[in-house]
């Protein structure tokens, strides 16, 4: 990953409301997104990932902080003067103009010569696969036909950055997925940063190069999608994105290269170096496929009784109660050679896979 | 007897209330009946105007060979076509400044000045003109149409505000935000986003304000000066002396232009949902 | 307003500022027409009410109460003691009769026409709506107009009545407060309707569900659930009946002739053959007066909450 930088985003805070009302939309947030990279804003719906969309796009002015693009100040610049494009959430696709003319927008407005508009309207007609809808109205086509004009309107000018706000949240699921592989393959066609914003963070974890995970307008943990769902940072990042499981535990050795946490059960495991303080009690985050059943319970890293148990198809979840009286669960798969026909009431033995367990910040 | 059939009419409906549809059959009756029974007589031959004697168009002739008639429609037309242009323009305008933006000081007066009109008794209004502007008369000598025409502009204002407003205000905002991201400028996105969006709007608020400036009494009756009877105006001055069947002829020809107008804008603003 | 608070960057401060100078910007042609042929002018016949009135209309320009004091009192021609204006009061109180009546009249015809076209089916209902506003936008000097050709002496009503000898001389309808009533009930009918179907089209009829499975009767589930559920549209549809009403100039001229006066012919007589200008302008603000008193009640109504059920 040595592209250079194609949008910084430097100590941006946005504050909406006054006084007793203001509240911060994005609290001092600062990421760099390379070129060429599909770059995702991921997190729950008021986390302020829209907010920093809109920033870079130019609808909304930070409060503080600077965004620059290769290295150029944008912040104050309005929309009309970035060469950064969007697609919208609910496409905002003009309803009295063609298809066509929809596409054709942007380069109009930049005084493109008629021939080129018209080749670079064609161009991207076949690259979203709309030719035969050129001249329909934009009321008169499917709302998956309508995503596509939005893409191509979007990527006509041949934007530096390409910004999507959760352009697929309109979508039945089955379109949904047709355009997410549509979407990668545009990335990749085009050459273009794509910036896109989601709070699915299967959409997520499937489309990004890399993910930024936001709450209360601040950015948690940035990184590749095995990294965030592997190594998450924050308890809230591993909680976000998909099910896990979470423990206490004490610090008890603290290097750059490793740690060691001790369970409740008393056995100390290894993982990766942390900030915590030493002799502390920290959190540790355990994914439920983490771990296996085991009948040896002096092998085990925990035991515990098992209280329920939930039949989903592919894989069995076993909750387990501790003696810490945390609650853990384990996913076992039904198609798997692992053993599992426990039934509530049993104790049971839980060891963890390598590198499973994984400190995280509160 | 199980297999009995009740009468449809017989059966409960939770809608039904005693007598209510006979009395809303009997108002529509009521609303539509003068206004019918005067346009049928309208058609009459002759020259009673409660026995019928046959289809005709003699009125409609004799009203259109009647000069005081022409001129007074010519007037109407003229101040209406006016004031319907500048109180659209104004109203515009207007609303562009009142709608979709952050509340401003001086946002809620500029609303109860805009819709004063509708709230103030009209004979109140026309009370009011007539003493500033015959005192501008006196003063200036002058006499001419633009007293009609400022006054009936000013009341025209809220007419056609209201429906540009509503237009604007439920005209997706992140159209225009799109266009701005496609490197329109502020005014080449108001030319063509904007604008053409708001054109329906426009067109309902134009017409609203032309058929009631067509249609005002009081306020002409207060403003205007010698000579100068718009085609309502007119109507009132001869009901106070002797009814011809003249009378309607003009009634119906200025009912058939409301109708047709109001119909329109009921058309648009279909079309739009 | 907080807008000047320090947290804001310059450029939104900068941006803000200038927005709101480009709203003024657009409002104000609107804002100086309407000043100079609507509120401006209330304000000079404000002046106008204190003046002394002139010998051939028009006025002197000396402080004046006489105009105000008119307004409910006269000075005797002869020994020149003040005695309550007996006619004054008359029009004052004929206005509001017959715009009570009125808006009552329109109250007992509206409430089930509006019922009756809230009920229909969805698609019908622009249409039943469409035939109320149609008169609505079209002239009322022409509606008022029709109802003179149908009450006249020889007129369509008397005619029929005594074509089919049920009456031998025809029946003097005209000129009186009676016709006046009617006519404005028929041209503010539609200000009746409109404001009620607003209301009852919001109606959730599950309640009235509710109230049949509870036993409730026709007549008390409209007097327990219906009234008072659209009591905000009755409220609002009287309102805008009453105020055109009090105010009414056209309808009670025509139909009224010279010796039914209300409130708006009165004022109109100042400026006509009475020529006492203060007074007109006094009798004017005392209508308009009247009729803000009553918006600001009806506003107050609604602001403590009499529209809460319009969720």
């Amino acid at each position: 990953m040595t592209d250079p930088v194609a949008i910084s985003v430097n100590q941006v805070s946005k504050q909406f409301g006054q006084g007793a009302d203001a509240f911060f939309a994005l609290d001092q947030v600062s990421v760099d997104i390379r070129e060429n990279e599909f770059f995702t804003l991921l997190g729950p719906s008021g986390c302020g990932k829209t907010t920093l969309l809109r920033l870079i796009a130019g609808f909304e002015h930070p409060t503080a902080g600077h965004i620059q693009l290769h290295g150029e100040e944008i912040s104050h610049l309005p929309p009309f003067k970035r060469p950064v494009n969007t697609v919208f959430q609910n496409y905002a696709l003009f309803p009295h103009l063609t298809v066509a003319e929809n596409i054709g927008f942007g380069l109009d407005m930049q005084d493109k010569p008629a021939a080129e508009i018209e080749s670079t309207v064609t161009e991207m007609l076949q690259l979203v696969q709309m030719e035969s809808m050129r001249d329909r109205r934009t009321d008169q086509i499917s709302g998956g036909q309508q995503q596509r004009v939005a893409l191509a309107r979007a990527l006509a000018p041949h934007p530096r950055v390409l910004l999507l706000d959760e352009p697929l949240s309109a979508l039945d699921y089955k379109l949904r997925k047709g355009m997410q592989i549509e979407l990668k393959r545009l990335q990749l066609e085009t050459g273009i940063t794509f910036i896109f914003v989601t709070h699915d963070q299967e959409e997520a974890l499937t489309m990004s190069d890399r993910i930024a995970v936001m709450n209360n307008g601040q950015i948690l943990q940035v990184g590749s999608p095995n990294d965030i769902y592997d190594r998450p940072s924050h308890r809230f990042v591993a909680d976000f994105i998909g099910d896990t499981n979470f423990l206490s535990a004490e610090l008890v050795e603290s290097s750059s290269e490793h740690a060691v946490v001790k369970l409740s059960s008393g056995k100390n495991l290894v993982t990766g170096p942390t900030e915590a303080t030493l002799n502390n009690v920290v959190s540790i985050t355990v994914r439920p496929e983490q771990a296996v059943l085991i009948d040896d319970l002096a092998n085990a890293d925990l035991q515990g009784t098992v209280t329920n148990i939930m039949y989903s198809g592919t894989d069995s979840h076993f909750h387990i109660e501790l003696p810490s009286q945390e609650e853990f669960v384990a996913k076992v798969q039904n198609a798997g050679p692992a053993r599992r026909d426990w039934e509530t009431g049993q104790t049971v033995g839980i060891k963890f896979h390598d590198n499973a367990v994984q400190i995280v910040e509160d | 007897m199980s297999s009995s059939i009740v009468s449809p009419k017989k059966l409960f409906s939770i809608y039904k209330l005693p007598g209510f549809t006979f009395i809303a059959i009997t108002c529509f009756v009521m609303l539509y009946a003068p206004i019918m029974i005067l346009v049928g007589y309208s058609f009459n031959e002759g020259s009673s105007l409660a026995l019928w004697e046959g289809l005709s168009l003699r009125w409609y002739y004799s009203a259109w060979q009647n000069e005081a008639v022409k001129d007074a429609t010519l007037l109407s037309l003229i101040i209406a076509l006016q004031a319907s242009l500048y109180s659209t323009v104004l109203a515009t305008m207007a609303a562009l400044g009142t709608t979709r933006t952050r509340a401003y000081r001086g946002q809620t007066a500029i609303y109860a000045m805009i819709n004063q009109p509708l709230m103030v008794p009209e004979i109140v209004t026309a009370v009011a003109l007539l003493i500033v502007f015959a005192t501008i008369k006196q003063a200036t000598g002058y006499q001419g149409l633009s007293f009609l025409v400022i006054a009936h502009t000013a009341f025209c204002v809220p007419f056609a505000y209201l429906p540009i407003r509503a237009r604007l205000e439920d005209m997706d905002r992140s159209l225009e935000i799109a266009a701005a991201d496609l490197y329109a400028t502020p005014w080449r996105c108001f030319r063509r986003v904007t604008l053409p969006l708001l054109l329906p709007g426009i067109l309902a608020g134009a017409m609203l304000a032309f058929v009631i400036s067509l249609d005002d009494v009081v306020i002409t009756e207060f403003v205007k000066s010698a000579g100068q009877d718009t085609l309502p105006t007119f109507m009132l001055g001869q009901i106070r002396r002797v009814i011809t069947p003249e009378m309607n002829a003009i009634a119906s020809a200025l009912l058939a232009v409301s109708v047709l107008m109001v119909s329109l804008i009921f058309l648009i603003n279909r079309k739009k949902t | 307003m907080p807008d000047d608070s320090p947290s804001l960057s310059k450029y939104e401060l900068a941006a803000r500022k200038q927005q709101t100078r480009r709203n003024l910007l657009l409002c104000s042609p609107a804002l100086i027409v309407l000043l100079l042929a609507a509120s401006g002018p209330l304000l000079v016949m404000l002046f106008y009410s204190f003046l002394k009135s002139g010998n051939y209309g028009g006025v002197i320009y000396e402080f004046s109460l006489d105009g105000w004091l008119n307004v409910f009192l006269v000075r005797d021609i002869f020994d020149d003691v003040l005695k309550v204006a007996d006619a004054h009061l008359s029009v004052f109180w004929r206005s509001i009769k017959l715009s009570a009546m009125t808006t009552f009249t329109c109250l007992v015809i509206g409430f089930p026409t509006a019922y009756f076209i809230a009920t229909r089916p969805r698609e019908s209902r622009n249409f039943w709506l469409f035939l109320i506003t149609i008169p609505f936008w079209t002239n009322l000097l022409i509606r008022t107009f029709a109802i003179l050709e149908l009450i006249r002496n020889n007129g369509i009503v008397n005619n029929l009545l005594t074509d089919l000898h049920i009456i031998e001389q025809p029946i003097q309808m005209m000129y009186t407060d009676f016709a006046i009533m009617i006519g404005m009930t028929y041209v503010y009918l539609p200000l009746m309707i409109l404001p009620l179907y607003a209301s009852m089209e919001k109606l959730d009829f599950r309640l009235v569900e509710a109230a049949y499975d509870l036993y409730a009767t026709r007549i008390r589930v409209l007097r327990k659930v219906i009234i008072p559920l659209i009591k905000p549209g009755i409220v609002a549809g009287s309102i805008l009946v009453f105020i055109p009403s009090l105010g009414a100039f056209v309808t009670p001229r025509v139909l009224g002739g010279g010796k039914n006066l209300m409130l708006g012919n009165l004022i109109e007589l100042q400026f006509g053959q009475g020529r006492n200008w203060p007074l007109g302008a006094a009798l004017s603000i005392t209508l308009l007066f009247i009729v803000m008193a009553t918006l600001l009640l009806y506003v107050r109504y609604s602001q403590k909450g009499g529209v809460q059920h319009e969720q």
